[in-house]
């Protein structure tokens, strides 16, 4: 390329997500999560919920780009944590750190092509923003037993001295890849890829066996 | 097992989420049409095999996909030092 092009890059969008009318299915839409709710105990030392439909935006920008950084903020209505491995979460928006130049936005479904828009409309330069809410679930894993269940699986420090509430990280969970966040003292939020969703799923069936697994639909 | 310093993370993790990916520092020639077969050989297939110091790239796979390099003992299996990309190694052999 001879010349560089200054001009304002359209990029095309479009809604990859249905609206409400439709009823969608999460990756553990066959595990049928309800029914195992309603007829498994209400007690345990392990609790697990999917987070269900939720919209996640991966965006990529220059971190020592001030106007890149400012565009985001004002696009999502919170600053990126520029810190290694931490997060922030504001109303319904989260996002989570994944490299330096990487973070993972999350939002609920029906709010994804908004901010995805906003981001678009917002940010320029040499930026990425892509709508993976198809390819990836969140679980969310709680009780006084979830640290337990973790270090069966992981192979991150999940001490609290280590592994601080609101810190992320992408690492590898029961051998597959995870962004392990730590939302509470005893509470933990697993993104994970849909294709190993059912996977993950029996995974912590089993090894949450032992103190007893509590299913939140 | 190593336990690596990812300098994009900022801490250590277990070599699980890594991937050596050889040698560090190989500088493509600057004007391939005009380098000799050995040149270009030398680029493409060789590798040093040291007994001591090794630059290697290493690359965080499972975390932030990030790849940088680390000077490693090939006896001893000591890592010396981990640095970014584009910086130059501290600790070189003699």
């Amino acid at each position: 390329m001879s010349e560089v092009n200054n001009e304002a890059v359209t990029v095309s969008v479009m809604n990859q997500l249905p609206d409400a009318s439709i009823q969608g299915e999460s990756p553990l839409f066959h595990a049928d999560l309800a029914s195992v709710a309603k007829k498994g105990p209400k007690t345990g030392g392990v609790t697990f919920k999917e987070e269900a439909l939720m919209g996640q935006i991966t965006l990529r920008l220059n971190a020592e780009n001030a106007d890149q950084l400012s565009a985001a903020e004002k696009a999502l209505g919170v600053a990126l944590p520029t810190q290694p491995l931490t997060s922030v979460v504001e109303g319904d928006v989260s996002v989570r750190w994944i490299s330096p130049d990487e973070w993972l936005v999350v939002v609920p479904g029906l709010k994804a092509f908004e901010v995805e828009t906003a981001l678009h409309a917002e940010l320029s330069g040499h930026y990425q923003v892509v709508n993976i809410s198809g390819g990836w679930t969140i679980y969310k894993l709680s009780g006084a037993n979830v640290v337990d269940v973790l270090k069966k699986s992981t192979i991150v420090d999940v001490h609290p001295s280590k592994f601080p509430v609101g810190k992320v990280v992408t690492t590898t969970f029961a051998k597959s890849g995870a962004i392990i966040r730590r939302s509470g003292e005893s509470e933990f939020e697993l993104v994970v890829r849909r294709s190993f969703a059912d996977y993950l799923w029996l995974w912590i069936q089993d090894a949450s066996r032992e103190y007893g697994l509590v299913v939140q639909a | 097992m190593f336990y690596i310093y990812c300098p994009y993370c900022g801490e250590h993790r277990e070599e699980e989420e890594f991937h050596n990916q050889g040698q560090a520092h190989i500088e493509r020639p600057a004007d391939p049409d005009s380098c000799s077969d050995e040149e270009w050989g030398n680029y493409m297939f060789f590798r040093k095999n040291p007994r001591g110091l090794h630059h290697e790239i290493w690359v965080h796979a499972a975390g932030c996909r990030k790849f940088f390099n680390v000077t490693r003992h090939t006896v001893t299996y000591e890592i010396k030092e981990v640095y970014k990309m584009g910086e130059q190694p501290k600790v070189v052999a003699e």
